[in-house]
């Protein structure tokens, strides 16, 4: 930790932002004034106990200022006694800081799958065209537009995401976006709105159980919520105390639905009975799984369901103190949850004494700042301590040294909402909907070339086919190529899977995953190679480098596709597909984490289902 | 301490206490070995505060810095033991048990409330409050210290104040609760344990008042040993001054160097009749000397023992034979005591050690073979069934304490010798940083790419107020010479606070400065605190006079 500080100083906008957030320097040695303290300094564990404030006070920096500067990264580490390298190594590890000068206004547009198939390449050559290449400078000077991975608004595809730094921050979503939207973004003017889109509010309101209060219900009123049945999940849970809260899981034999389909029940009862305290409970929002987008239409339209039901977890498991991770391209969610937060706490249902039952549980917003690993569980919790979001080795699961080392719960949006209707109705009702095996209803984010793209919900156990037609089937009438399930990291599918069952257990035994709920849909006029690249891309941008199998793998499997994509192989292009194979192998093997062990999924489905790059293939 | 020359508690303790004092000590870069065990403690949990007049990168791990004026760590020591004993937070059952001279240390303290020792010392009061409580009410602490503590005209008075703080709280012969000083070399502790110091025979036997012992060795030399004490290295430079001390033997020490007010030393080096000096670097000292015998080095060339801070005796085996005529240094010192015609003969490394087995109780357990299967042993280890001691002193816990009590020793705050005044305003003060060791004799041979010359670090405030840049070569006087050496602008050091080491003397001559100011009892020089002047070379220039000039000024 021997702070070997650079020369420069923060400027007087950067030190605003860093202690509006820290508070004002306690001494000189922290970067106040000097003179008045010559002769001692406190710090210590006290100061390096603050390091989990790294990151929300490099989002303060990044937010005022547009970049973050060596000044103001010196300045951070004085504050809060951070070893610049380390600092360094923290804010260089995230997308959507900058450490080089950037104008303060920048258009973030999406160039991932769902978006290519929507037509992001035509807006990209429109601001080729009137602005010049990524990062190119407006005339002004002013801002400037980069190329984003997935920013989860894919059912309203293309999507941008216009950051614009300053005393009053702003940023602000667009989708569908025009390039005349993204020039006018560019230009200094209003960036444009997203909405909602879940099909079945309009066709058939009764099968939604998850998603039944989305565009019901005012999302930044609690009476609303309330009125809406709300909060009478946390009072039924008061009332049957943890052990009954836990059982009802368990009996409700609810899977994360993470990716990972870990039982809930197991998980929290694990926490509940490690001796060791505190318990933490997070929730994981950092939803960033291309083609992903159903933890944003939930947060931003129930945000009170999520705080409940985590306020439920932290009961269940005794913990005190929760956190909720959400990635950093969320806009709107991020100000919903926030009130929702703000609200939840002024009217006791967080705080010191829940609901007047003497229990005491409150939540810490934490955002992320554009890195797919941190939705890996353990890379979150050291995205949260103010570590680069590297993946810990697993052992130790969260459940033994999970955030800050304590024994932690984990679970992502949608598991968590999932446990309202599990504690009012009870662990069994529960089970009876859904597959023996996979109980209760899914979500699902259908994108791409389908009619009606949007967020669905369906009990497990119904057909990937169906869900296609409830979807309108493919846009235009047109043949169904492929379907890419379960996200970038789960795998491609043809149109003789439309039988598939959608469950756990179905889509195991097929070889397939449902994943993050993604359905994403491409018709016969798509060529397939394109989007390979993407996704091979996307694998080597995220890599977190930490691990040789996925830092090499990712690498290589995106310079073989390129060779293949320019027809230019090296030995045979049967030689291509087998270094792939083995790439691919060997990332599954060897990688520490879900990100190596599922970056060649896509890949490796579409050159041995959909036979991508054979002569006889699709492509 | 209490008779017995070493740190009192093992490695391991430190790593497993519960509060830790670094005292006049900057661990982090110049005894980097132990400050690890620093860290594992403060990663377990531990507080740490640290006493220094910089804002060293120890003091930057601190939960607590308490930046003192140089030289007043008694009036600080004796600020934070009023406060415990008004505080009642001082052991009463302990200090009944176990010491003497309570009373008289308690009345000596009186006067020394927390705003006095604000006044004294710098540090906000309650700062010294807080790091009082803490440490008295610990369940675990220790005092580690290092030259910050000794390297003063009152260098004993300042340890005594430090085992004064440790007795008024029974921070001592507990684990995991102890006084360590931290030495500087492999082997510091063992040379003491040796008896290469002036009043103890091997394993800490006074000459003087151990006529046992004396007796045992004589028996076993078949020589006599004058029944007192000798000359300490700065009593030896004042005999040399006398002209009583006319040839000197010196041994791996490069003295002409290291000694405070060097000038001076090397007059007196010249002056000797006869100068032999046994090494295996050829330093400014052998340069000067009329023999000088190549040894080997003691980490790979030659078999025996070193004892680390801990007093944890380990074992060295050599590696290689010594090149050219470099020779083992007991063959070295056997083949003069032969020629001087004493016939002292050794078959080997072990048959050294294994008198010294049978003529020093503290190390008769230690066989080699014992010493290879421990992995080392801490003394005292009496017999052969004895495995050593982690920690000293837990007879003091005995009901009744066993052996003698422990003493309180009454201390009074000396500023430092040299005082500051309108010519020579600035405080300069001494020591090392990570990269470099001591004179260099050892650490300039190798390149590190932390080491940037020797510079006087002044702090931004001095530099603005002289009109000086950063890397500026400036002149650096004190009332007995001058130097000149780059400005580098340093701002962990507060106004008035200045900063240099000795690394590099062959570029700045540092101890041409510092003052030979020797504490009567220990013969340490206070090289920590030295009066300075820093003038802007152009500036003399323009009054002709020569710039680097040693400015005579006794």
């Amino acid at each position: 930790m021997d702070l070997r500080l650079t020369s420069e100083e923060p400027t007087e906008a950067e030190r605003a932002a860093v202690d509006g957030l820290l508070g004002p320097p306690r001494s000189s040695w922290e970067g106040g004034r000097r003179g008045d303290d010559s002769q001692s300094a406190l710090g210590g564990h006290e100061a390096r106990g603050r390091r989990h404030l790294l990151l929300p006070v490099l989002h303060e920096v990044q937010a005022r200022v547009g970049w973050i500067s060596p000044g103001a990264l010196g300045y951070i580490c004085r504050r809060l006694t951070i070893p610049p390298a380390e600092a360094y190594g923290v804010a260089s590890f995230y997308a959507l800081f900058a450490l080089e000068p950037r104008p303060a206004t920048v258009v973030h547009v999406c160039t991932d799958i769902a978006c290519m198939c929507r037509g992001s390449g035509d807006l990209v050559a429109a601001l080729e065209e009137r602005v010049g290449s990524a990062g190119a400078l407006t005339e002004d000077g002013s801002a400037t537009w980069l190329e984003s991975p997935c920013l989860g608004l894919c059912e309203q595809a293309p999507a941008a995401l216009v950051t614009r730094a300053g005393e009053m921050s702003t940023e602000r979503s667009i989708a569908p976006a025009s390039a005349a939207d993204l020039l006018r973004a560019l230009g200094g003017g209003d960036a444009g709105d997203t909405g909602t889109i879940v099909p079945q509010r309009e066709s058939d309101p009764g099968s939604l159980r998850l998603l039944r209060r989305v565009g019901v219900v005012d999302p930044a009123s609690l009476e609303s919520y309330r009125n809406a049945g709300g909060y009478a999940a946390l009072r039924r849970a008061l009332e049957i105390g943890p052990a009954g809260v836990i059982r009802e899981i368990a009996d409700s034999k609810l899977l994360g639905r993470g990716g990972a389909a870990f039982p809930t029940g197991r998980k929290w009862e694990a926490v509940a009975r490690n001796p060791s305290r505190p318990h933490l409970v997070v929730c994981n929002a950092d939803e960033s799984e291309p083609g992903t987008f159903k933890d944003r239409v939930v947060i931003e339209n129930d945000p009170f369901a999520l705080i409940e039901a985590l306020t439920i977890a932290g009961l269940a498991v005794g913990a005190e103190h929760g956190y909720i991770y959400l990635r950093g391209e969320y806009p709107l969610a991020w100000e919903r949850l926030t009130s929702a937060v703000a609200q939840a706490r002024q009217w006791g249902l967080l705080g010191d004494d829940v609901m007047g039952h003497g229990v005491r549980f409150d939540i810490e917003l934490r955002k992320g700042a554009g890195a797919y690993i941190c939705g890996e569980e353990t890379a979150l919790f050291n995205s949260i301590e103010g570590l680069r979001g590297e993946p810990r080795n697993k052992p130790p699961f969260p459940v033994d040294e999970g955030l800050f080392g304590k024994p932690t719960v984990v679970n992502n949006v949608e598991s968590l909402i999932n446990v309202l209707d599990i504690v009012l109705e009870g662990g069994e009702a529960f089970a009876a909907i859904g597959t023996e095996q996979s109980t209760g209803t899914r979500l699902l984010c259908l994108s791409g070339c389908v009619e009606r793209p949007g967020l669905y919900e369906v009990p497990f156990g119904v057909t990937l086919g169906s869900v296609l037609d409830m979807a309108g089937g493919v846009r235009d009438g047109r043949q169904l190529k492929a379907i890419l399930l379960g996200g970038a990291a789960g795998g491609f599918v043809g149109p003789d899977a439309l039988d598939l069952e959608l469950s756990f257990e179905a889509t195991r035994a097929a070889g397939a995953t449902l994943g993050s709920g993604v359905v994403l849909v491409f018709d016969e006029a798509v060529d397939l190679v394109p989007i390979l690249l993407r996704i091979a891309a996307f694998f080597r941008d995220e890599s977190c480098g930490q691990c040789v199998p996925c830092r090499v793998g990712t690498v290589r499997q995106q310079e073989a596709l390129l060779r293949l994509a320019d027809g230019r192989p090296r030995g045979t292009v049967q030689d291509e597909l087998a270094l792939l194979g083995e790439i691919a192998q060997a990332m599954r093997d060897a990688s520490i984490c879900g990100l190596g062990q599922t970056a060649a999924n896509a890949v490796d489905t579409a050159i041995r289902q959909l036979h991508v790059f054979q002569p006889q293939g699709a492509a | 301490m209490f008779g017995a020359g070493g740190g009192t508690s093992s490695y391991q303790e430190v790593r497993e206490t519960d509060l830790i004092l670094l005292w006049g000590s900057n661990a982090r870069e110049t005894h980097p070995i132990f400050f690890h065990h620093v860290l594992k403690a403060v990663n377990n949990g531990a507080r740490l505060y640290v006493v220094d007049p910089r804002r060293t990168s120890s003091a930057q791990w601190a939960d607590g810095w308490l930046g003192l004026d140089v030289g007043t760590d008694i009036a600080l020591s004796n600020a934070m033991a009023r406060e415990i004993i008004h505080q009642g937070l001082h052991n009463r059952e302990f200090i009944e048990r176990a010491t003497t001279g309570f009373d008289e240390y308690a009345a000596s303290v009186e006067e020394w409330t927390l705003e006095r020792g604000e006044e004294e010392t710098g540090v906000p009061a309650n700062l010294i409050r807080d790091a009082a409580h803490a440490y008295a009410r610990a369940d675990r602490a220790m005092i580690c210290w290092t030259l910050g503590i000794t390297e003063h005209h009152n260098a004993v008075d300042n340890v005594f104040s430090l085992i004064n703080l440790g007795l008024l709280t029974g921070h001592v012969g507990r684990y995991g609760s102890g006084l360590n000083p931290l030495r500087g070399q492999n082997n510091v502790q063992g040379g003491g344990d040796m008896g290469a110091i002036p009043n103890k025979l091997p394993g800490f036997q006074d000459i003087e008042a151990d006529h046992d012992a004396r007796a045992r060795f004589e028996q076993a030399w078949g020589a006599t040993i004058p029944p007192r004490y000798g000359w300490h290295l700065t009593q030896m430079f004042q005999a040399m001054e006398r002209g009583e001390l006319r040839a000197l033997y010196v041994v791996g020490e490069n003295p002409a160097q290291s000694e405070a007010d060097a000038k001076h030393t090397i007059h007196l080096l010249e002056s000797l009749d006869h100068l032999v000096v046994q090494d295996i670097f050829l330093t400014r000292t052998a340069e000067m000397a009329d023999v000088v015998l190549p040894a080997s080095a003691s980490w790979c060339e030659a078999e025996g023992t070193v004892t680390n801070s801990e007093r944890r005796v380990q074992r060295v085996r050599k590696a290689l034979d010594p090149p050219g005529q470099a020779r083992d240094d007991i063959e070295i010192v056997c083949e003069i005591a032969r020629r001087m015609g004493y016939d002292m003969r050794y078959e080997s490394a072990e048959d050294v050690w294994n008198e010294l087995r049978s003529l020093s109780p503290m190390h008769a357990g230690m066989t080699y073979e014992k010493l290879e299967r421990l992995g080392g042993i801490q003394w005292p280890c009496v017999d052969e069934e004895d495995t050593g001691s982690p920690f000293l002193h837990a007879r003091l816990w005995d009901e009744p304490v066993s052996g003698p009590r422990a003493p309180f020793n009454v201390v009074v705050h000396d500023p430092p010798v040299d005082e500051l005044d309108d010519d020579f305003p600035i405080r300069l003060t001494t020591g090392r940083r990570l990269d470099s060791y001591n004179t260099g004799v050892q650490s300039g041979g190798y390149t590190s790419p932390l080491r940037r010359g020797e510079t006087l670090d002044l702090s931004p405030e001095d530099c603005e107020r002289l009109g000086l840049a950063d890397g500026e070569e400036v002149l650096i006087s004190s009332r007995r010479g001058s130097v000149t050496a780059p400005v580098r602008i340093d701002a962990s050091l507060r106004p008035g606070l200045a900063f240099m080491t000795l690394h590099f003397p062959d570029q700045v001559e540092t101890n041409v400065l510092t003052i030979e100011a020797t504490d009567p009892k220990s013969g340490t020089a206070e090289f920590k605190a030295a009066a300075i002047r820093v003038e802007k070379l152009e500036v003399l220039e323009r009054r002709d006079q020569p710039a680097t000039a040693a400015v005579p000024a006794r």
